[in-house]
């Protein structure tokens, strides 16, 4: 397992972890065959479209969680078309890369995000 | 930092007496031992000197062991070396294994199976025990070979060898026994059990790396994997290693008088460590069968959570484990010993394999516990699934 120093930070201290009460988007995705489940709970400013604040629950590996984890940090005080451009392989970068067979299933919380805003904007459509 | 090693199951460390013993074989005693000359000569006696070890501790005669690289080379030439021989000379081109084995029974089986060679998977039950029934029922006019290990390196189950091998006797099958996690640890009897072929490998026992040995009945030859030189009676070639075999005849020497109260003292420091765990950390389960395990193991499944957070949580504190999860294999499947006794997934993720050794202590034990408690309940703050139940939870209160 070659975790790099960032992930292993990610990991052992995550930001943002629990269920956010107040949230008015959420998206979960993964099951548990694959091993790993991610749910995001999004506050978004109904004026703005800016994420005001997010959250996240992982069952997963190490780098599951430290992805999730980077994804919200990242995803925070963005719009919902700046944070709809975030990609996986930009949080793997942020986190100073990912084992190679982590890439794939361990690094999903950047589509658990589009998801969650995607619904949101279904549900509430422009003016 | 003191590190607590809890995967012996893995490998063992090097004890300090086969240290001493090999380092005159790193140094002054460099000879071949197919040489004539005294520098091969020294050496040689001491190669004889451990392959009786070898003999003496499983009840078998020297010249039905041949050193190798290994359990996996062991299994390997078993196993080809009977398709090889047997395929052709007695048409008995069925053999029966388990679901359960290591994987390299269970893939070189599969790949023989490829070739043409007709193999049963014997399936387990929930503990992963498989049935005697079902074994004897599997038999049929041309099966050749049954490969059963003796002990499960994941659950530390055990298999009744014994009973199997009175089973194959019956119905005129050799028995392949992959007993890599037993030799050194339990009594071995390949006469008593019945045993045509076994293999063992020195770093499960407090020997080295990359040495082994298998024990072929006298008389049931098979082609060798390696050709070329005439070591190891034809059954091996290469220039013997000899340093790890030297090393797994002191450690088997040692092993042997140790064993009994190995079984004693290791035996209450797992049961005292397991029932710790299950009855501080809520929503935990023991993996395997427990009224049949070797005393250095336990399985458990901690639910909602994946194992490999487990396995770094508990190495930053110091702590070596292992884990059936899929995530830390790289196979990205969780075990095919946990998955094949129907264990439910989220639980199989959470698999967490504790094997203890003669250095384990109750402090290490103790220490482990607290870690673990924490460890668990932090993982599991973080995981839907453990909100989700205790939201349920609370919703039926
Ligand atoms: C049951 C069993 N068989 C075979 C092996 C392979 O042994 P070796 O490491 O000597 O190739 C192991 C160890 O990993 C094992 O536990």
């Amino acid at each position: 397992m070659e975790y790099t120093e960032k992930v292993m930070e990610h990991f052992l201290t995550p930001k943002n972890v629990g269920r956010l009460d107040d949230a008015n988007a959420e998206a979960e995705i993964g099951n548990p065959a694959c091993g790993d489940i991610i749910k995001l709970y999004l506050k978004l400013n109904e004026e703005t479209g800016i994420i005001e604040d997010i959250s996240f629950q992982t069952f997963g590996c190490g780098a599951a969680i430290a992805t999730s984890s980077m994804t919200t940090e990242m995803a925070k005080g963005l719009t919902i078309e700046e944070a709809l451009e975030l990609t996986r392989e930009q949080v793997a970068d942020e986190l100073g890369g990912l084992p190679a067979n982590k890439m794939h299933c361990s690094n999903m919380a950047a589509d658990a995000l589009h998801k969650a805003l995607k619904e949101y904007q279904e549900k509430h459509p422009k003016k | 930092m003191k590190r607590i090693y809890l995967d012996h199951n893995a490998s063992t460390p090097v004890r300090e007496e086969v240290k001493q013993k090999v380092i005159p074989f790193l140094g002054e005693m460099f000879g071949n031992p197919s040489s004539r000359h005294k520098e091969g000569r020294v050496v040689r006696v001491a190669v004889e000197n451990a392959r009786e070890e070898v003999a003496r501790t499983i009840n078998a005669s020297s010249r039905e062991i041949t050193f190798t690289s290994g359990a996996t080379e062991g299994n390997n030439a078993v196993l080809r070396g009977y398709w090889q021989s047997y395929k052709e000379r007695e048409k008995k081109n069925h053999i029966i294994t388990t679901a359960i084995e290591h994987p390299c029974v269970l893939t070189t089986s599969q790949k023989l199976k490829k070739e043409g060679f007709d193999v049963t998977f014997l399936p387990v039950d929930s503990v992963g025990r498989i049935s005697l029934d079902e074994l004897e029922a599997a038999i049929r006019p041309e099966t050749g070979l049954v490969s059963i290990m003796m002990i499960n390196n994941e659950t530390g189950n055990i298999y009744p060898i014994e009973r199997i091998g009175e089973i194959c006797q019956k119905h005129n099958v050799l028995l392949h026994v992959d007993a890599a996690q037993a030799v050194g640890k339990v009594p071995v009897d390949v006469k008593k059990m019945h045993i045509d072929f076994l293999t063992l490998s020195g770093h499960k026992f407090y020997a080295l790396k990359g040495a082994g040995a298998m024990y072929t009945k006298w008389g049931r030859w098979i082609k060798p994997l390696m050709t070329g030189g005439h070591q190891e009676k034809n059954r091996r070639s290469g220039t013997e290693n000899i340093v790890g075999i030297i090393a797994i005849g002191e450690a088997l020497k040692l092993a042997r008088d140790e064993m009994d109260a190995d079984a004693v003292q290791i035996k209450k420091l797992r049961d005292y460590f397991e029932k710790r765990v299950l009855d501080e950390i809520p929503y935990t389960q023991v993996l395997g069968d427990p009224s049949n395990r070797i005393y250095t193991t336990t399985n458990i499944s901690f639910k909602f959570i994946e194992g490999e957070g487990i396995i770094l949580k508990l190495d930053v504190a110091g702590i070596a484990v292992s884990t059936g999860s899929a995530c830390s294999s790289g196979s990205l499947e969780p075990s095919h010993v946990i998955t094949s006794m129907n264990v439910p997934l989220e639980d199989a993720h959470s698999s967490t394999r504790f094997s203890l050794g003669k250095q384990t202590t109750k402090e290490d034990l103790d220490y482990t516990v607290d870690i673990l408690k924490d460890t668990i309940a932090t993982l599991r703050s973080y995981s839907p699934l453990y909100d989700e139940f205790m939201r349920n939870q609370q919703k039926g209160e």
